[in-house]
Protein backbone atom coordinates (compact mmCIF):
# COMPACT_ATOMS: atom_id res chain seq x y z
CA UNK A 1 0.00 0.00 0.00
CA UNK A 2 1.57 3.36 -0.98
CA UNK A 3 1.90 5.93 1.81
CA UNK A 4 2.05 9.25 1.40
CA UNK A 5 6.05 9.52 2.38
CA UNK A 6 6.92 7.36 -0.58
CA UNK A 7 4.87 9.12 -2.69
CA UNK A 8 6.54 12.53 -1.61
CA UNK A 9 10.08 10.67 -1.73
CA UNK A 10 10.00 10.15 -5.50
CA UNK A 11 8.54 13.08 -6.28
CA UNK A 12 11.48 15.38 -4.59
CA UNK A 13 14.03 12.56 -6.10
CA UNK A 14 12.26 13.82 -9.33
CA UNK A 15 11.86 16.87 -9.14
CA UNK A 16 14.81 18.23 -6.55
CA UNK A 17 17.88 15.33 -7.04
CA UNK A 18 17.56 14.84 -11.00
CA UNK A 19 16.33 11.02 -10.95
CA UNK A 20 15.85 10.57 -14.28
CA UNK A 21 16.12 7.39 -17.30
CA UNK A 22 19.25 8.63 -19.24
CA UNK A 23 18.03 7.03 -22.34
CA UNK A 24 15.74 3.99 -24.44
CA UNK A 25 18.18 2.70 -26.76
CA UNK A 26 16.94 0.64 -29.44
CA UNK A 27 19.26 -1.96 -30.86
CA UNK A 28 18.44 -3.23 -34.41
CA UNK A 29 20.17 -5.83 -36.30
CA UNK A 30 21.47 -4.85 -39.79
CA UNK A 31 22.85 -7.95 -40.30
CA UNK A 32 20.49 -9.04 -43.17
CA UNK A 33 20.81 -5.61 -44.87
CA UNK A 34 24.10 -6.84 -45.82
CA UNK A 35 24.38 -6.50 -49.50
CA UNK A 36 27.19 -7.25 -52.54
CA UNK A 37 26.16 -3.42 -53.55
CA UNK A 38 27.09 -0.41 -51.24
CA UNK A 39 23.78 1.53 -52.55
CA UNK A 40 21.57 -0.82 -52.09
CA UNK A 41 22.81 -2.09 -48.54
CA UNK A 42 22.54 1.76 -47.70
CA UNK A 43 18.85 1.45 -48.45
CA UNK A 44 18.36 -1.94 -46.95
CA UNK A 45 19.78 -0.09 -43.67
CA UNK A 46 18.06 3.26 -43.62
CA UNK A 47 14.85 1.42 -44.62
CA UNK A 48 15.26 -0.99 -41.63
CA UNK A 49 16.62 1.70 -38.89
CA UNK A 50 13.52 4.07 -39.54
CA UNK A 51 10.75 0.60 -40.15
CA UNK A 52 11.69 -0.16 -36.13
CA UNK A 53 12.57 2.98 -34.72
CA UNK A 54 10.28 5.05 -36.37
CA UNK A 55 8.03 5.55 -33.40
CA UNK A 56 10.81 5.01 -30.52
CA UNK A 57 10.79 9.14 -29.71
CA UNK A 58 7.10 9.76 -29.38
CA UNK A 59 6.89 6.54 -27.19
CA UNK A 60 9.60 7.55 -25.34
CA UNK A 61 8.10 10.97 -24.69
CA UNK A 62 4.57 9.72 -24.02
CA UNK A 63 5.89 7.25 -21.32
CA UNK A 64 7.54 10.54 -20.00
CA UNK A 65 4.49 12.51 -19.83
CA UNK A 66 2.02 9.61 -18.46
CA UNK A 67 4.47 8.71 -16.13
CA UNK A 68 6.24 11.84 -15.00
CA UNK A 69 9.40 10.31 -14.97
CA UNK A 70 12.01 12.82 -17.86
CA UNK A 71 13.70 9.96 -19.89
CA UNK A 72 16.42 12.04 -21.91
CA UNK A 73 17.79 10.27 -24.45
CA UNK A 74 15.98 7.85 -27.00
CA UNK A 75 18.69 6.24 -29.37
CA UNK A 76 19.49 3.83 -31.57
CA UNK A 77 22.44 1.25 -31.74
CA UNK A 78 22.92 -1.42 -35.01
CA UNK A 79 24.91 -3.89 -36.10
CA UNK A 80 28.93 -2.82 -36.07
CA UNK A 81 29.02 -1.13 -39.49
CA UNK A 82 32.16 -3.08 -40.22
CA UNK A 83 30.43 -6.32 -40.04
CA UNK A 84 27.75 -5.32 -42.58
CA UNK A 85 30.71 -3.56 -44.92
CA UNK A 86 32.03 -6.94 -44.89
CA UNK A 87 29.57 -7.82 -47.23
CA UNK A 88 30.22 -5.06 -49.97
CA UNK A 89 32.40 -4.96 -52.56
CA UNK A 90 32.71 -1.99 -52.94
CA UNK A 91 33.80 -0.80 -49.36
CA UNK A 92 33.57 2.99 -48.90
CA UNK A 93 32.63 3.21 -45.47
CA UNK A 94 31.43 6.48 -45.30
CA UNK A 95 28.58 6.30 -47.38
CA UNK A 96 26.95 3.83 -45.02
CA UNK A 97 27.68 6.70 -42.20
CA UNK A 98 25.71 9.10 -44.16
CA UNK A 99 23.25 6.71 -44.32
CA UNK A 100 22.95 6.00 -40.82
CA UNK A 101 22.48 9.87 -40.06
CA UNK A 102 19.93 9.97 -42.35
CA UNK A 103 18.38 7.33 -40.33
CA UNK A 104 18.92 9.07 -37.06
CA UNK A 105 17.87 11.62 -37.95
CA UNK A 106 14.58 10.89 -39.83
CA UNK A 107 13.93 9.21 -36.70
CA UNK A 108 14.41 12.16 -34.69
CA UNK A 109 16.81 10.50 -31.68
CA UNK A 110 19.46 12.10 -30.50
CA UNK A 111 22.48 9.71 -31.16
CA UNK A 112 22.95 6.66 -32.93
CA UNK A 113 25.96 4.26 -32.17
CA UNK A 114 27.58 1.42 -33.88
CA UNK A 115 29.79 2.68 -36.66
CA UNK A 116 32.08 0.11 -34.99
CA UNK A 117 34.58 -2.32 -35.70
CA UNK A 118 35.53 -5.79 -33.39
CA UNK A 119 39.08 -6.29 -34.05
CA UNK A 120 40.36 -7.83 -30.84
CA UNK A 121 41.73 -10.73 -32.25
CA UNK A 122 42.58 -9.41 -35.84
CA UNK A 123 40.95 -7.01 -38.69
CA UNK A 124 38.06 -8.93 -40.47
CA UNK A 125 36.85 -7.67 -44.55
CA UNK A 126 35.63 -4.08 -43.78
CA UNK A 127 37.45 -3.61 -39.85
CA UNK A 128 39.89 -1.73 -41.79
CA UNK A 129 38.01 0.73 -44.25
CA UNK A 130 35.42 1.41 -41.09
CA UNK A 131 38.09 2.52 -39.06
CA UNK A 132 40.22 4.74 -41.57
CA UNK A 133 37.10 6.34 -42.07
CA UNK A 134 36.06 7.27 -38.48
CA UNK A 135 37.73 11.27 -38.42
CA UNK A 136 35.26 11.88 -41.51
CA UNK A 137 32.52 10.24 -40.24
CA UNK A 138 32.20 12.05 -37.28
CA UNK A 139 33.37 15.02 -38.71
CA UNK A 140 30.45 14.97 -41.37
CA UNK A 141 27.29 13.48 -39.36
CA UNK A 142 25.81 15.28 -36.28
CA UNK A 143 24.23 12.02 -34.32
CA UNK A 144 26.66 8.76 -35.12
CA UNK A 145 29.03 7.95 -32.43
CA UNK A 146 31.60 5.60 -32.86
CA UNK A 147 33.54 2.13 -30.83
CA UNK A 148 36.26 -0.16 -31.19
CA UNK A 149 36.78 -2.49 -29.55
CA UNK A 150 40.41 -3.65 -29.52
CA UNK A 151 41.00 -6.32 -27.48
CA UNK A 152 39.12 -8.89 -24.95
CA UNK A 153 40.03 -11.42 -21.89
CA UNK A 154 39.99 -13.90 -23.97
CA UNK A 155 41.42 -12.76 -27.49
CA UNK A 156 44.11 -10.89 -25.73
CA UNK A 157 44.97 -6.95 -27.16
CA UNK A 158 45.46 -6.56 -30.53
CA UNK A 159 48.17 -4.06 -30.89
CA UNK A 160 48.19 -2.68 -34.67
CA UNK A 161 44.47 -1.86 -33.98
CA UNK A 162 45.54 0.06 -30.62
CA UNK A 163 48.18 1.51 -32.67
CA UNK A 164 45.62 2.88 -35.57
CA UNK A 165 43.34 4.17 -33.00
CA UNK A 166 45.97 6.15 -31.27
CA UNK A 167 46.37 8.18 -34.76
CA UNK A 168 42.53 7.83 -35.65
CA UNK A 169 41.30 9.27 -32.17
CA UNK A 170 44.24 12.70 -32.85
CA UNK A 171 42.82 13.07 -36.80
CA UNK A 172 39.13 12.58 -35.50
CA UNK A 173 40.00 15.50 -33.18
CA UNK A 174 42.00 17.48 -35.65
CA UNK A 175 38.90 17.43 -38.06
CA UNK A 176 37.03 18.59 -35.93
CA UNK A 177 39.05 21.15 -33.91
CA UNK A 178 36.59 24.15 -35.40
CA UNK A 179 34.32 22.18 -33.15
CA UNK A 180 36.03 22.46 -29.73
CA UNK A 181 37.81 18.48 -31.28
CA UNK A 182 34.01 17.31 -30.42
CA UNK A 183 34.53 14.24 -33.02
CA UNK A 184 36.83 12.71 -30.24
CA UNK A 185 34.09 12.89 -28.09
CA UNK A 186 31.77 10.37 -30.11
CA UNK A 187 34.72 7.62 -30.38
CA UNK A 188 35.57 4.95 -27.47
CA UNK A 189 37.86 2.22 -27.68
CA UNK A 190 37.11 -0.36 -26.02
CA UNK A 191 38.58 -3.90 -24.13
CA UNK A 192 35.60 -6.38 -23.56
CA UNK A 193 32.92 -3.87 -25.08
CA UNK A 194 29.42 -4.98 -24.05
CA UNK A 195 26.57 -5.65 -26.96
CA UNK A 196 24.27 -4.61 -25.11
CA UNK A 197 25.34 -1.25 -23.83
CA UNK A 198 22.49 1.02 -24.12
CA UNK A 199 24.86 4.45 -23.24
CA UNK A 200 26.96 6.65 -26.13
CA UNK A 201 29.19 6.76 -27.39
CA UNK A 202 30.17 3.18 -26.82
CA UNK A 203 26.53 1.67 -27.60
CA UNK A 204 26.27 -0.99 -30.37
CA UNK A 205 24.15 -4.37 -31.27
CA UNK A 206 26.44 -6.97 -30.46
CA UNK A 207 25.99 -9.72 -33.13
CA UNK A 208 24.40 -12.03 -30.57
CA UNK A 209 21.41 -10.10 -29.85
CA UNK A 210 17.80 -10.31 -31.20
CA UNK A 211 17.03 -8.55 -34.57
CA UNK A 212 15.32 -5.97 -32.23
CA UNK A 213 15.75 -4.86 -28.78
CA UNK A 214 15.23 -2.31 -26.23
CA UNK A 215 17.94 -1.42 -23.88
CA UNK A 216 17.16 0.97 -20.52
CA UNK A 217 19.74 3.29 -18.90
CA UNK A 218 19.08 4.54 -15.47
CA UNK A 219 20.90 7.43 -13.97
CA UNK A 220 20.65 9.04 -10.51
CA UNK A 221 23.78 10.07 -8.89
CA UNK A 222 22.00 13.32 -7.11
CA UNK A 223 19.64 10.79 -5.92
CA UNK A 224 22.34 8.50 -4.35
CA UNK A 225 24.19 11.38 -2.81
CA UNK A 226 20.92 12.97 -1.31
CA UNK A 227 20.40 9.56 0.24
CA UNK A 228 24.20 9.80 1.94
CA UNK A 229 23.98 13.17 3.00
CA UNK A 230 20.39 13.20 4.73
CA UNK A 231 22.07 9.52 6.60
CA UNK A 232 24.87 11.95 8.16
CA UNK A 233 27.79 10.26 9.85
CA UNK A 234 27.36 6.83 9.83
CA UNK A 235 29.88 3.68 9.34
CA UNK A 236 30.53 2.26 6.03
CA UNK A 237 28.52 -0.46 6.29
CA UNK A 238 25.59 1.89 6.18
CA UNK A 239 27.00 4.02 3.30
CA UNK A 240 26.66 0.64 1.30
CA UNK A 241 23.43 -0.58 2.50
CA UNK A 242 21.91 3.27 1.74
CA UNK A 243 23.40 3.19 -1.79
CA UNK A 244 21.78 -0.11 -1.99
CA UNK A 245 18.67 0.78 -1.69
CA UNK A 246 18.60 3.87 -3.57
CA UNK A 247 20.08 1.96 -6.40
CA UNK A 248 17.21 -0.62 -6.29
CA UNK A 249 14.67 2.41 -5.97
CA UNK A 250 16.69 3.73 -9.17
CA UNK A 251 16.55 0.55 -10.65
CA UNK A 252 13.03 -0.25 -10.72
CA UNK A 253 11.70 2.87 -12.28
CA UNK A 254 13.89 2.01 -15.39
CA UNK A 255 12.73 -1.56 -15.74
CA UNK A 256 9.01 -0.02 -15.70
CA UNK A 257 10.05 2.54 -18.27
CA UNK A 258 11.37 -0.73 -20.04
CA UNK A 259 8.59 -2.87 -19.92
CA UNK A 260 6.36 -0.38 -21.17
CA UNK A 261 8.62 0.87 -23.73
CA UNK A 262 8.93 -3.13 -25.21
CA UNK A 263 5.00 -3.21 -24.65
CA UNK A 264 4.25 -0.20 -26.59
CA UNK A 265 6.99 -0.38 -29.13
CA UNK A 266 6.22 -4.58 -29.51
CA UNK A 267 10.06 -5.21 -29.48
CA UNK A 268 11.67 -7.50 -26.94
CA UNK A 269 12.63 -5.80 -23.73
CA UNK A 270 16.73 -6.57 -23.73
CA UNK A 271 18.16 -5.10 -20.54
CA UNK A 272 18.52 -2.31 -18.04
CA UNK A 273 21.79 -1.13 -17.76
CA UNK A 274 22.69 -0.23 -13.89
CA UNK A 275 24.49 2.87 -14.58
CA UNK A 276 25.32 6.16 -12.49
CA UNK A 277 25.55 8.04 -15.00
CA UNK A 278 26.66 11.90 -14.09
CA UNK A 279 25.54 14.39 -16.03
CA UNK A 280 27.52 18.15 -15.67
CA UNK A 281 23.80 19.56 -13.69
CA UNK A 282 24.70 20.79 -10.32
CA UNK A 283 23.70 17.75 -7.83
CA UNK A 284 23.88 15.54 -10.58
CA UNK A 285 27.21 13.83 -9.72
CA UNK A 286 29.23 10.62 -8.93
CA UNK A 287 32.53 12.56 -7.76
CA UNK A 288 29.73 14.73 -5.26
CA UNK A 289 28.76 11.14 -4.15
CA UNK A 290 32.46 10.32 -3.32
CA UNK A 291 33.16 13.38 -1.65
CA UNK A 292 30.12 12.38 0.32
CA UNK A 293 31.18 9.53 1.65
CA UNK A 294 33.89 11.63 2.99
CA UNK A 295 36.61 12.97 0.94
CA UNK A 296 37.98 16.75 0.81
CA UNK A 297 38.14 15.97 -3.06
CA UNK A 298 37.59 13.46 -5.96
CA UNK A 299 41.19 12.04 -6.73
CA UNK A 300 42.70 12.39 -3.37
CA UNK A 301 43.72 9.23 -1.54
CA UNK A 302 40.63 7.08 -0.74
CA UNK A 303 39.09 7.67 -4.26
CA UNK A 304 39.36 4.27 -5.33
CA UNK A 305 38.23 2.86 -2.43
CA UNK A 306 35.20 5.04 -1.88
CA UNK A 307 34.11 4.21 -5.70
CA UNK A 308 34.94 0.40 -5.07
CA UNK A 309 31.98 0.18 -2.43
CA UNK A 310 29.84 2.58 -4.16
CA UNK A 311 29.95 1.05 -7.39
CA UNK A 312 29.44 -2.64 -6.11
CA UNK A 313 26.44 -1.39 -4.03
CA UNK A 314 24.64 -0.39 -7.49
CA UNK A 315 25.16 -3.45 -8.61
CA UNK A 316 23.99 -5.56 -5.33
CA UNK A 317 20.98 -2.60 -4.85
CA UNK A 318 20.07 -2.84 -9.17
CA UNK A 319 20.22 -6.58 -9.41
CA UNK A 320 17.35 -7.41 -7.69
CA UNK A 321 15.22 -4.49 -9.31
CA UNK A 322 15.30 -6.24 -13.02
CA UNK A 323 14.73 -9.15 -14.46
CA UNK A 324 17.80 -8.69 -16.79
CA UNK A 325 20.89 -6.72 -16.48
CA UNK A 326 23.75 -6.10 -18.70
CA UNK A 327 25.12 -3.01 -20.37
CA UNK A 328 28.35 -1.57 -18.73
CA UNK A 329 26.11 -1.53 -14.89
CA UNK A 330 28.66 0.61 -12.69
CA UNK A 331 29.15 4.10 -11.70
CA UNK A 332 30.17 6.08 -14.77
CA UNK A 333 33.46 8.57 -14.43
CA UNK A 334 33.16 10.56 -17.27
CA UNK A 335 35.12 14.20 -16.64
CA UNK A 336 33.77 16.52 -18.32
CA UNK A 337 30.24 15.70 -18.14
CA UNK A 338 30.66 15.78 -14.23
CA UNK A 339 30.73 18.95 -12.06
CA UNK A 340 32.22 17.60 -9.41
CA UNK A 341 34.94 15.75 -11.27
CA UNK A 342 35.72 18.80 -13.61
CA UNK A 343 36.42 20.82 -10.29
CA UNK A 344 38.41 18.39 -8.95
CA UNK A 345 40.58 18.62 -12.39
CA UNK A 346 40.56 22.01 -12.67
CA UNK A 347 42.44 22.33 -9.32
CA UNK A 348 44.82 19.53 -9.89
CA UNK A 349 43.33 17.41 -6.91
CA UNK A 350 42.45 14.37 -9.62
CA UNK A 351 44.84 13.69 -12.10
CA UNK A 352 44.57 11.24 -15.15
CA UNK A 353 47.02 8.54 -13.41
CA UNK A 354 44.34 8.60 -10.51
CA UNK A 355 41.48 8.55 -13.07
CA UNK A 356 43.04 5.13 -14.41
CA UNK A 357 43.59 3.48 -10.96
CA UNK A 358 39.67 4.42 -10.62
CA UNK A 359 39.09 2.55 -13.73
CA UNK A 360 40.20 -0.31 -11.97
CA UNK A 361 37.42 -0.75 -10.01
CA UNK A 362 34.19 0.95 -11.97
CA UNK A 363 31.84 0.83 -14.99
CA UNK A 364 34.39 1.88 -18.07
CA UNK A 365 37.10 3.76 -17.99
CA UNK A 366 38.94 6.87 -19.02
CA UNK A 367 36.19 8.95 -19.87
CA UNK A 368 35.79 12.38 -21.96
CA UNK A 369 39.31 13.68 -21.09
CA UNK A 370 40.79 16.55 -22.56
CA UNK A 371 44.33 15.98 -23.07
CA UNK A 372 47.04 18.53 -24.68
CA UNK A 373 46.39 19.10 -28.38
CA UNK A 374 50.09 18.14 -29.08
CA UNK A 375 49.67 14.35 -27.78
CA UNK A 376 51.62 12.40 -30.11
CA UNK A 377 49.40 9.33 -31.34
CA UNK A 378 51.53 6.79 -29.82
CA UNK A 379 51.27 8.30 -26.14
CA UNK A 380 47.43 8.07 -27.56
CA UNK A 381 47.98 4.81 -28.11
CA UNK A 382 49.47 3.80 -25.09
CA UNK A 383 46.85 5.08 -22.97
CA UNK A 384 44.68 3.08 -24.48
CA UNK A 385 46.67 -0.34 -24.51
CA UNK A 386 47.10 0.54 -20.59
CA UNK A 387 43.56 1.06 -19.92
CA UNK A 388 42.49 -2.40 -22.34
CA UNK A 389 45.14 -4.33 -20.28
CA UNK A 390 43.50 -3.40 -16.93
CA UNK A 391 40.16 -4.61 -18.86
CA UNK A 392 41.81 -7.70 -20.35
CA UNK A 393 43.37 -8.91 -16.60
CA UNK A 394 40.56 -8.31 -14.95
CA UNK A 395 37.72 -9.64 -16.79
CA UNK A 396 35.78 -6.09 -17.16
CA UNK A 397 34.93 -3.80 -19.72
CA UNK A 398 37.78 -0.67 -19.85
CA UNK A 399 37.06 2.09 -22.38
CA UNK A 400 39.30 5.05 -23.42
CA UNK A 401 37.21 7.81 -24.93
CA UNK A 402 39.90 11.12 -24.50
CA UNK A 403 39.64 14.44 -27.19
CA UNK A 404 43.11 15.85 -27.85
CA UNK A 405 42.61 19.35 -27.52
CA UNK A 406 44.05 20.70 -31.22
CA UNK A 407 46.06 24.05 -30.28
CA UNK A 408 44.99 23.78 -26.61
CA UNK A 409 47.15 23.26 -24.08
CA UNK A 410 47.05 22.10 -20.12
CA UNK A 411 44.96 24.89 -18.20
CA UNK A 412 42.82 25.90 -21.42
CA UNK A 413 39.08 24.46 -21.35
CA UNK A 414 37.19 22.76 -23.91
CA UNK A 415 33.27 23.36 -23.92
CA UNK A 416 30.90 20.74 -25.79
CA UNK A 417 28.06 21.99 -23.97
CA UNK A 418 25.43 19.71 -23.57
CA UNK A 419 25.40 16.21 -21.55
CA UNK A 420 29.24 16.06 -22.67
CA UNK A 421 29.63 18.89 -21.04
CA UNK A 422 33.11 21.36 -20.31
CA UNK A 423 36.07 20.40 -18.86
CA UNK A 424 39.89 21.38 -18.46
CA UNK A 425 42.59 20.08 -20.30
CA UNK A 426 44.53 17.57 -18.09
CA UNK A 427 48.08 16.89 -18.22
CA UNK A 428 49.19 13.69 -19.71
CA UNK A 429 52.68 12.37 -19.26
CA UNK A 430 54.75 12.90 -22.66
CA UNK A 431 57.64 9.73 -22.23
CA UNK A 432 57.44 8.31 -25.48
CA UNK A 433 56.36 4.78 -25.83
CA UNK A 434 56.79 4.93 -30.16
CA UNK A 435 59.59 1.84 -29.86
CA UNK A 436 56.62 0.01 -28.02
CA UNK A 437 53.59 1.12 -30.03
CA UNK A 438 55.40 0.85 -33.01
CA UNK A 439 56.04 -2.83 -32.51
CA UNK A 440 52.88 -4.48 -33.30
CA UNK A 441 51.39 -7.66 -32.83
CA UNK A 442 49.32 -8.97 -29.91
CA UNK A 443 49.39 -9.12 -26.47
CA UNK A 444 48.02 -12.73 -25.46
CA UNK A 445 45.20 -13.21 -23.83
CA UNK A 446 46.26 -13.71 -20.39
CA UNK A 447 45.98 -16.48 -17.82
CA UNK A 448 42.68 -16.79 -15.88
CA UNK A 449 44.00 -19.58 -13.54
CA UNK A 450 46.52 -20.22 -11.79
CA UNK A 451 46.26 -16.63 -9.90
CA UNK A 452 48.17 -16.99 -7.01
CA UNK B 1 -8.82 -0.03 -13.09
CA UNK B 2 -6.05 2.40 -13.95
CA UNK B 3 -5.09 4.42 -11.63
CA UNK B 4 -3.19 7.94 -10.74
CA UNK B 5 -1.80 10.01 -7.96
CA UNK B 6 -2.60 13.30 -8.33
CA UNK B 7 -0.01 15.82 -5.33
CA UNK B 8 -0.69 19.45 -4.27
CA UNK B 9 2.37 20.86 -2.38
CA UNK B 10 1.99 24.23 -1.83
CA UNK B 11 0.70 27.93 0.20
CA UNK B 12 -2.39 26.88 1.41
CA UNK B 13 -4.88 29.39 0.05
CA UNK B 14 -9.16 28.78 -0.20
CA UNK B 15 -10.75 26.37 -2.54
CA UNK B 16 -7.37 24.11 -3.16
CA UNK B 17 -9.48 21.04 -3.14
CA UNK B 18 -12.20 22.26 -4.79
CA UNK B 19 -10.68 23.51 -7.68
CA UNK B 20 -8.67 20.27 -8.44
CA UNK B 21 -11.89 17.89 -7.68
CA UNK B 22 -14.05 20.51 -10.15
CA UNK B 23 -11.10 19.74 -12.82
CA UNK B 24 -11.18 16.07 -12.05
CA UNK B 25 -15.28 15.95 -12.67
CA UNK B 26 -14.50 17.33 -15.69
CA UNK B 27 -12.72 14.60 -17.17
CA UNK B 28 -14.70 11.94 -15.55
CA UNK B 29 -12.09 11.04 -13.06
CA UNK B 30 -13.18 9.65 -10.04
CA UNK B 31 -11.60 10.63 -6.72
CA UNK B 32 -10.83 7.33 -4.63
CA UNK B 33 -9.24 8.72 -1.52
CA UNK B 34 -7.94 11.93 -0.38
CA UNK B 35 -5.17 12.84 2.52
CA UNK B 36 -4.30 16.29 2.68
CA UNK B 37 -2.21 18.26 5.91
CA UNK B 38 -1.43 21.49 6.26
CA UNK B 39 2.13 21.96 8.43
CA UNK B 40 1.97 25.72 9.23
CA UNK B 41 1.22 27.32 5.70
CA UNK B 42 2.28 24.98 3.52
CA UNK B 43 -0.40 22.99 2.33
CA UNK B 44 0.28 19.00 0.81
CA UNK B 45 -2.56 16.94 -0.23
CA UNK B 46 -2.88 13.53 -1.81
CA UNK B 47 -5.32 12.50 -3.95
CA UNK B 48 -5.96 8.23 -5.39
CA UNK B 49 -7.79 9.04 -8.67
CA UNK B 50 -9.36 6.96 -10.98
CA UNK B 51 -8.52 7.62 -14.73
CA UNK B 52 -9.85 4.59 -16.73
CA UNK B 53 -13.23 6.65 -17.54
CA UNK B 54 -10.80 9.62 -18.28
CA UNK B 55 -12.02 11.35 -21.41
CA UNK B 56 -8.60 12.96 -22.63
CA UNK B 57 -5.68 11.23 -22.88
CA UNK B 58 -3.79 10.61 -19.27
CA UNK B 59 -0.70 12.63 -20.90
CA UNK B 60 -3.47 15.68 -21.29
CA UNK B 61 -4.52 15.29 -17.74
CA UNK B 62 -1.97 15.53 -15.99
CA UNK B 63 -0.08 18.78 -18.12
CA UNK B 64 -3.62 20.40 -17.57
CA UNK B 65 -3.60 19.65 -13.64
CA UNK B 66 -0.17 20.77 -13.79
CA UNK B 67 -1.33 23.98 -15.53
CA UNK B 68 -3.75 24.21 -12.80
CA UNK B 69 -1.74 24.50 -10.23
CA UNK B 70 0.68 27.08 -11.94
CA UNK B 71 -2.38 29.44 -11.88
CA UNK B 72 -3.42 28.73 -8.30
CA UNK B 73 0.26 28.91 -7.88
CA UNK B 74 1.07 25.83 -6.34
CA UNK B 75 2.82 22.35 -7.74
CA UNK B 76 0.04 20.24 -9.35
CA UNK B 77 1.40 16.43 -10.37
CA UNK B 78 -0.69 13.67 -11.84
CA UNK B 79 1.06 10.38 -11.93
CA UNK B 80 0.50 7.03 -12.89
CA UNK B 81 0.61 5.27 -9.37
CA UNK B 82 2.71 2.35 -10.98
CA UNK B 83 5.58 4.38 -10.64
CA UNK B 84 5.06 4.55 -6.91
CA UNK B 85 4.45 0.48 -6.90
CA UNK B 86 7.21 -0.09 -8.85
CA UNK B 87 10.35 2.14 -6.33
CA UNK B 88 8.40 1.44 -2.93
CA UNK B 89 7.07 -2.56 -3.37
CA UNK B 90 8.89 -5.43 -3.66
Amino acid sequence: MLNAHDILETIHMIQDEHLDVRTITMGISLLDCAHSDLDTMCTRVYDKITRHAEHLVKTGEDIEREFGIPIINKRISVTPAAMVLAACDNKDAIKLAYALERAAAACGVNFLGGYSALVQKGFGPGDRELMESIPQALAETEHICSSVNIGSTKAGLNMDAVAMMGRIVKQTAELTADRQCIGAAKLVVFCNAPEDNPFMAGAFHGPGEPDVEINVGVSGPGVVRAALAKAGDCDLTAVADIIKKTAFKITRMGQLVATEASKRLGVPFGIVDLSLAPTPAVGDSVAHILEEIGLESCGGYGTTAALALLNDAVKKGGVMASSHVGGLSGAFIPVTEDAGMIAAATSGALRLEKLEAMTAVCSVGLDMINIPGDTTPEVIAAIIADEAAIGMVNSKTTAVRVIPAIGKTVGDTLSFGGLLGEGPVMAVNPASPARFIGRGGRIPAPMQSLKN
Amino acid sequence: MKRAVITVIGHDTVGILANIATACAEHKVNVLEVTQSVLQDMFVMMMMVDVTACDIPFAEFAEEMAGLGKKMNLSVQAMNEEIFNAMHTI
